[in-house]
């Protein structure tokens, strides 16, 4: 079943993981999208203010998309999204994490220009296993409302 | 990448451009945000978007790629100068990111950054605190990408 609007009301939403991040994927990526020392090499990130190989936080980011993709937003009538209201970056990633992802409705409301389109606000929290938070991410996503679903 | 005494609040660093084509769009997709209008053309056009669009993540990810080339650009031209080379550490986060219009497949986006914000962290003297805003300009002059980034910069006599 597609999920619609209506089926986000505010308040905790699920916890979905969890999800191993390799070595390989870490230094992959931060080749490609942010081949800082921190992210690449052991021994600068030894010395590096995050005291060991950490990976990218648009890495982390990209990973908590396809959480949120594999969990939810691959059934949902998403129309996309407008922007990140914040991410922060609480720890680091390291290689082999296992991530859990927390996930909580903030805010659910009608858009005013579009009658038949919601915006869901979602605040996402990703930990390690140790519990440890790494990452906050608040964003809203405009979803179709379920009559419009229907009617598709 | 310089030091945070070197920057000043309006510098504005021009960091090159990206052509997203349809082929990378699907790549960073299918890894990261396989959404219909992401990964196939027509479910492209019959979305919002009105064509393939590039995922936001793999936009704001080009803009720390080209971000990062810029940053070992002006090492580079420092350590050729015999000055002492500035390593930027982590960034604690980003706030008001604007996907404001799609990056369709074949668009060309030409990123910037400019200091918005200066300040020294309390918690470590010896670094500063630099917010900058980074926007990405599509062929056509619209802006399409915007956001507010933080990143600790290093002072330069830190240690000294």
């Amino acid at each position: 079943m597609t999920l619609s609007f209506e089926d986000f009301p505010p308040g905790h939403f699920g916890t979905f993981g969890p999800r191993r991040v390799t070595r390989e994927e870490i230094l992959a990526f931060a080749a490609e999208f942010d081949p800082q020392p921190m992210h690449l090499d052991e021994e600068a990130a030894s010395r590096s203010m995050l005291k060991g190989l950490s990976g990218s936080g648009w890495h982390l980011c990209s990973i908590m998309m396809r959480m949120m993709f594999d969990a939810y937003i691959g059934r949902t009538a998403s129309l996309g999204s407008p922007g990140v209201n914040e991410v922060r970056w609480l720890a680091p990633l390291r290689p082999g994490d296992d991530l859990t992802l927390d996930i909580d409705v903030m805010e659910a409301r009608v858009s005013r220009s579009r009658p038949d389109t919601g915006i869901v606000t979602f605040k996402g929290i990703v930990r390690n296993a140790a519990g440890q938070a790494l990452c906050e991410m608040v964003s809203p996503i405009m979803v179709q409302r379920r009559a419009d679903v229907a009617a598709r | 990448m310089r030091f945070f005494e070197d920057l000043e609040i309006g510098q504005r660093r021009e960091l090159g451009s990206f052509i997203f084509t349809a082929e990378l769009i699907k790549k960073f997709a299918a890894q990261f945000d396989p959404q219909r209008f992401h990964l196939d053309e027509e479910e492209g056009r019959k979305s919002l978007f009105g064509g393939l669009a590039a995922s936001g993540w793999h936009v704001g990810s080009v803009c720390m790629k080209l971000l990062v080339a810029d940053g070992q650009r002006q090492s580079k031209e420092a350590a050729a100068r015999g000055e002492k080379v500035a390593i930027w550490g982590p960034s604690p986060g980003f706030r008001e990111l604007r996907w404001i219009k799609p990056v369709l497949a074949g668009d060309t986006i030409r990123f910037a950054s400019e200091i918005e914000t200066l300040r020294s962290s309390e918690k470590r003297p010896e670094w500063g605190i630099a917010q900058a805003r980074n926007t990405g300009t599509n062929q056509h002059g619209d802006m399409v990408f915007s956001l507010l980034a933080t990143a600790f910069v290093p002072r330069r006599n830190a240690g000294a």
